[in-house]
């Protein structure tokens, strides 16, 4: 699918995850979602760049906004060079947390886009892309 | 004579100081960087002669090291100079090319100086740089500093105004929440709502969160652990200002607010903790 354009967002610290949703927010306007959606996709951005700030120890999110056919999307794709998910099926149940949080920030990121992927490897990092269609 | 360093820059500063003064000072007018609106000619004049003489004095004590006690002089001023620039509003470039713009002028009395002996004077024009240089770098640094400080107290002024917790009836507190809930921030509003429930005894106590754009697992987490805590101490919280949008959200997500009693609107929870702490709104009719 074609895609109009991309940038790179940083997560380093809490404020990267702040910026995340604050770009996240201008290019879900851009595709012409409606206020559900872009709170959807903010919600799973902010979700999303916790994770990689919290257990990936920081990385990037790479942001794309594609276009299939007549509808547009916004495609995000976080990355950390962390220590890997060993078991994804346990990290996407509801509830199950390895740190403090509530555990439902994946799953819940699943059930708030439209496509939804995670590669894991222990010992060399996380990727994990969403897409949202309008 | 010694030609080593910048001692050079002695006899320089002390037979040609008021060319130096005139030409540099010409140079900071001529740079585009020069802003008439922000600081007045006397003024400059004066910071550049301060300057020029604290120079001269941590050069005749023949110290090389910039960091050492005999330049301290020219730091304290460097650094006063900075920090008023950056309060003034001066862009970084600019508050540099204080220092910078005297290379042109110093380079061109070293060439006379120096001109029968292109070794020394090469010698000395890089002695000379690397100094103007260091000092250039110093006086960044503080600059950059003094906005950081800024920055961070403007943050710490923004964490006190955006918690209020106020008193809407007897027994009824409201804690508008606006923006984001990062930890910091919802440390000092949990704190501040226990804190009003122990003073004002209140029984009831209502989260507004009409203005926190996004709710995610971590606010949401925030949020329950605050409800929890208010409980504990004997008050009950509502939260409302649940927007259509942020609604949907909690739901896909997941998390369970079922424990907490919300509301759409603070009107309504207002209504609702009137009517747990035995008050009615009534309309008075004419005629009765």
């Amino acid at each position: 699918m074609p895609v109009l354009k991309s940038d790179t967002v940083p997560i380093r610290s809490d404020a990267d995850v702040v910026a995340v949703r604050q770009i996240v927010r201008v290019w879900s306007i851009e595709a012409k979602f409606g206020l559900v959606d872009q709170t959807k996709i903010i919600t799973a951005a902010s979700e999303l760049a916790r994770n990689t700030l919290e257990y990936g120890g920081g990385g990037h999110m790479f942001i794309e906004l594609v276009e299939e056919g007549v509808r547009k999307g916004v495609r995000l794709t976080f990355e950390d060079q962390g220590p890997g998910i060993a078991d994804v099926e346990q990290a996407l149940r509801d509830g199950y947390t390895s740190g403090k949080g509530m555990g439902l920030g994946l799953g819940g990121s699943k059930r708030l886009t439209n496509e939804f992927a995670i590669h894991s490897v222990v010992g060399v990092g996380t990727r994990v892309t969403v897409t949202k269609w309008k | 004579m010694n030609t080593t360093g910048s001692t050079g820059l002695r006899p320089i500063l002390e037979r040609h100081e008021s060319t130096l003064l005139a030409n540099w000072i010409t140079a900071q007018k001529a740079a585009p960087t020069y802003r008439p609106d922000l600081i007045k000619e006397n003024e400059l004049r004066d910071q550049c002669r301060d300057f020029l003489r604290a120079l001269m004095q941590a050069v005749q004590s023949g110290s090389q090291n910039v960091d050492g006690s005999e330049w301290q002089p020219v730091r304290d001023l460097l650094a006063s100079i900075s920090r008023s620039r950056g309060k003034q509003g001066f862009s970084t470039t600019a508050t540099a090319t204080f220092i910078f713009s005297l290379k042109e002028p110093l380079f061109q009395l070293l060439q006379q100086e120096y001109a029968n002996d292109p070794k020394v004077l090469a010698e000395q024009t890089w002695a000379t740089s690397v100094l103007l240089d260091r000092l250039g770098l110093y006086v960044t640094e503080v600059y950059q500093q003094t906005r950081d400080s800024l920055i961070q107290r403007q943050q710490e002024e923004m964490l006190e105004l955006s918690t209020p917790v106020v008193k809407l009836w007897e027994g009824v507190l409201a804690l508008p929440l606006i923006g984001t809930l990062d930890s910091a921030r919802s440390q000092t509003i949990m704190e501040n709502l226990l804190q009003k429930i122990v003073e004002s005894g209140s029984e009831t106590a209502i989260i507004d969160i009409t203005g926190v754009p996004t709710m995610d697992t971590l606010t949401a987490q925030h949020l329950l652990k605050t409800v929890a805590a208010a409980r504990l101490m004997g008050a009950d919280c509502i939260i409302s200002g649940i927007r259509p949008q942020i609604a949907q959200t909690i739901v896909h997500l997941g998390v369970d607010l079922s424990g907490v009693t919300t509301k759409a609107s603070m009107a309504d929870a207002f209504i609702l903790a009137l009517k747990r702490t035995g008050f009615a709104i009534t309309r008075p009719t004419a005629g009765r």
